[in-house]
């Protein structure tokens, strides 16, 4: 079998710090070759490697079988290789062609010629079934587009080796489903494909082989087809993962959440939540599963205070809560993990001690009469950053520079420490590798075993089966049926995301209703 | 190259190269730049009255680089130090001449003025932005014109159409005998230990308050800010009006100090507007707006002598001040793009 991309013993050093050491990858012609490591495992240095952004201090890198000496990634596009980045290098005003072009615009007589490109564009977008506009401006289209312009522009640049750099990682189900097609669509046309990844999940569905590595270490390769996702997880982390999350049964007691006939409108008044209703008892987990965008992000706004609520109730341990300001809301016991960490969770610029007291700093011990005393946000900075396992250099170093496992693990750190009767989790594991997610989940069953109340907003029908205790499926704003995870499947569970009623085989059904209070018994 | 070299290089290089430039516009404008420096070091050091002289022009420079600064640490760029400053000089002068009162009152009594007035001018762009998202700059920018063109004809009125005001009282003065004697009669007033007295107050709001937590984290990020329970609108006006009230202050130094009267002016004194770069030469740290003031005063106020002295006109001098400036900022702006990618490394 030919190899187009060989990278053999390639060994990568920061200083004292090794990289990547004796790592071995080979491509072969027309597969998808998943390179699968837990985050800081060292597959991003590997593919800038490749993509000729670092130099490498051993080994060498084969491409068709010549050797070859990739010193920026001019050379690396030469040489076929496109990289399809995380986060899109895509100006947001531009439209498609102009951001396709941009670097290398074809000019007639000395002026763009952009009608040309477009129809070169749009001749692509059909070959490899893109289904892109490429007029369209890029702040108007959807992520899942906008990542298909940078499969475009890869493909414009005469690329037929594609790296993809954890390309679901900001997708909706649905468009992983389309990637997914896409990438075979491409290995069809004859391309191959470097998929880097933690999820070993999409590693089971698209490739054909993998290359495991772990703290810079090359564990070895794997026919997709001969492993299953523990073999996987343990070769990732290094030791056994359990993905069935370890908790005994809940003990629910008195109600803590109470949200009544709840009605949200979004920024542009459509109603996004629909006379919604839902409880959370002490000692258990709901989760709340449904397809992004079906008013997950208006509800939790709306309990929490940062949106406004059109009618209905929200009570907190019989406590109307209703409309209040978020710092209210906090202090009647709402600890909340928010779904996007940089936007909300976070303040990145400042140090990350800072962040760990952003709900706390106005009050006793750390603020008197208006004086705010630093020695005891760093004193309790240090107190989480052990307790929740933050690896960082300390707590003056920017929230910015920490790896998004260890900025989520000082938002739960932040949350839980107060010690909320209820605690709000969305997507708290969105983007983190196994190790990071079995100690997120475990963070919330140890709340819920210690009497408290837990609200999970997830997109992961894995995590919300695992760890919720009762399953509130939403859709189109509404709850439309309120499960048990051990007497439903992910097949009944998808179903009922898109909106259908299982009404008939569903045990836990006659327990439920809609609209109104949704006890389990 | 260690961080504590660079430190000290990139300011030095910046002046040198600036002189540099300088001399090299002066030589091919056909004047002699050693003469013109010579002129400069003069006008700034030459002797008592001007060092005097140097460190009250710097005062209003510390006051608008302040104000600038606050805001910028705020997340807010506030244009209208400039209309700030005038409408704080009119309200001191105002205050200072209407009234005649015991000096631990008239005093007190009109630097407030000032402060309130200028805090006054920064409220209302404040609240715009916080209400109806309006941008601050254009609005302060525009509240500059009017704070120009009312206090023009305020003063109209209050002098019975004249183009000045009757001078201060005494008891409302910032005048210095103990400094005149000092500096040879020079017009360093008591005004610079109010300016140096608001540096320490903007460095304990921001580094010592909660109030200043919260100025600084919602001028990062306002998304995480409404989320941690601030008030997002109440914190955008605060910062605009604490700004404006250092802006106002810096008025009160001209209004009280240098000129105990306010004139009817034909344009913007220019101070606040060069606030601006004090505040982004100092890296708008409270300590840093002191440097850069200082930097701004000595060149402005000793540019003075260069024509009298080493008879270059007025227009070169200004080009060779401003380029001079020019390139320690882009020293500043350097450093800052290194640590910046420095930053950028790290967080990858």
């Amino acid at each position: 079998m030919e190899y187009v991309i060989e990278m053999l013993n390639i060994r990568k050093e920061f200083g004292t710090f090794v990289a990547n050491d004796n790592i071995t990858l080979q491509l072969k012609k027309g597969e998808i070759h998943a390179l699968l490591g837990e985050n800081g495992a060292g597959k991003s240095t590997l593919m800038n490697v490749l993509f000729g952004l670092y130099q490498p201090e051993g080994g060498e890198i084969r491409v068709r079988g010549e050797k070859v000496n990739i010193t920026d990634p001019n050379v690396a596009n030469d040489l076929g290789i496109g990289m399809v980045h995380q986060h899109f290098m895509l100006v947001e005003n531009f439209s498609v062609t102009e951001n396709i072009i941009l670097g290398s615009e074809p000019t007639k007589y000395g002026i763009t010629n952009k009608k040309d490109a477009a129809k070169k564009v749009q001749a692509l977008s059909e070959q490899y079934g893109l289904n892109v506009d490429p007029n369209a401006i890029i702040e108007d289209i959807s992520v899942g587009m906008q990542q298909r312009v940078e499969i475009l522009k890869t493909l414009y640049r005469g690329a037929d080796i594609l790296i993809f750099d954890e390309p679901t990682a900001s997708l909706t189900p649905q468009e992983i489903v389309e990637l997914i097609q896409i990438m075979k669509r491409l290995i069809a046309e004859g391309k191959s494909i470097i998929l880097i990844t933690h999820k070993l999940k999409e590693i089971m569905d698209v490739s054909d082989r993998v290359t495991v590595i772990r703290k810079g270490q090359g564990i070895g390769t794997v026919i997709t087809s001969e492993t299953n996702p523990d073999e996987l997880a343990a070769l990732m982390v290094g030791r056994q993962v359990e993905f069935k999350t370890n908790k005994g049964k809940a003990s629910p007691k008195e109600n803590i959440l109470d949200v009544k006939g709840l009605t949200v409108e979004d920024y542009r008044g459509v109603e996004k939540v629909k006379n919604l209703s839902l409880n959370v008892r002490q000692g258990e987990i709901v989760g709340i599963a449904g397809i992004d965008g079906n008013g997950q992000t208006e509800l939790i706004e709306a309990i929490t205070g940062l949106r406004k609520v059109k009618s209905g109730t929200v009570s907190i341990h019989g406590k109307d809560i209703t409309n209040l300001k978020p710092r209210r809301v906090t202090e009647a016991g709402v600890g909340h993990i928010p779904q996007d960490r940089h936007k909300h969770g976070l303040v990145l610029d400042f140090p990350i001690g800072h962040n760990i007291s952003l709900q706390t700093y106005y009050k006793g011990p750390i603020s008197k009469s208006g004086i705010i005393d630093y020695d005891k946000i760093e004193k309790k900075a240090l107190e989480i950053i052990e307790a929740y396992d933050v690896r960082t250099q300390g707590p003056h170093t920017p929230a910015r520079a920490l790896s998004g496992g260890n900025q989520q693990k000082a938002i739960i750190g932040r949350e839980v420490d107060r010690n909320p009767e209820l605690l709000i989790a969305a997507l708290p594991t969105r983007g983190l590798d196994v190790g990071a997610i079995e100690f997120i989940h475990s963070r919330l069953i140890e709340q819920r075993d210690n009497g408290k109340a837990v609200l999970l907003i997830s997109f992961e029908l894995d995590e919300v089966m695992n760890v919720s205790d009762r399953i509130a499926v939403i859709h189109d704003g509404e709850i439309v049926d309120v499960v048990l995870p051990e007497e439903t499947t992910e097949q009944q569970l998808g179903l009922l995301m898109a909106g259908h009623h299982i009404r008939e085989n569903n045990k836990a059904d006659g327990l439920t209703k809609r609209g109104g209070d949704q006890h389990v018994e | 190259m260690s961080n504590r070299a660079i430190n000290l290089l990139v300011p030095i290089v910046s002046v040198i190269l600036g002189l540099v430039v300088g001399a090299i516009i002066m030589l091919i404008s056909g004047f002699d730049p050693l003469a013109g420096y010579l002129a400069l070091w003069n006008g700034i050091f030459g002797d008592l009255y001007t060092i005097g002289e140097t460190i009250r022009q710097i005062t209003p420079y510390i006051l608008a680089g302040l104000a600038v600064a606050f805001a910028f640490r705020s997340g807010l760029f506030n244009i209208g130090v400039e209309g700030q400053l005038i409408v704080g000089w009119f309200a001191a002068a105002y205050v200072g001449m209407a009234v005649e009162l015991p000096k631990v009152i008239h005093l007190p009594l009109a630097i407030l003025a000032a402060a309130v007035a200028g805090g006054l001018w920064g409220f209302i762009p404040g609240l715009l932005k916080a209400k109806f998202h309006v941008h601050e700059v254009i609005v302060t920018i525009m509240m500059n014109y009017i704070a120009l063109h009312t206090t023009n004809a305020l003063i109209k009125t209050v002098s019975d159409g004249g183009d000045s005001t009757e001078p201060v009282f005494a008891s409302a003065s910032l005048r210095s005998e103990f400094f005149e004697n000092l500096t040879d009669f020079s017009r360093l007033h008591y005004g610079i230990f109010v300016a140096l007295a608001m540096v320490l107050v903007m460095w304990f709001i921001l580094d010592k308050t909660t109030l200043g937590f919260e100025l600084k984290a919602v001028g990062f990020n306002q998304n995480a800010s409404q989320y941690a329970g601030m008030n997002v609108n109440k914190n955008i006006i605060l910062a605009m009006v604490i700004s404006g009230a250092f802006a106002g202050l810096g008025g009160a130094m001209e209004a009280l100090g240098t000129f105990e009267y306010v004139s009817s002016k034909g344009g913007f004194t220019g101070i606040g507007f060069d606030g601006i770069a004090v505040a982004l030469l100092g890296m708008n740290t409270p300590l840093g707006v002191i440097f850069g003031a200082t930097l701004f005063g000595s060149l402005k106020y000793g540019a003075l002598n260069m024509p009298n002295a080493a008879g270059i006109p007025i227009e070169i001098v200004e080009i060779v001040i401003a380029v001079i400036i020019f390139f320690v900022a882009s020293g500043y702006v350097i450093r800052w793009l290194l640590q910046r990618a420095a930053i950028k490394k790290e967080a990858k």
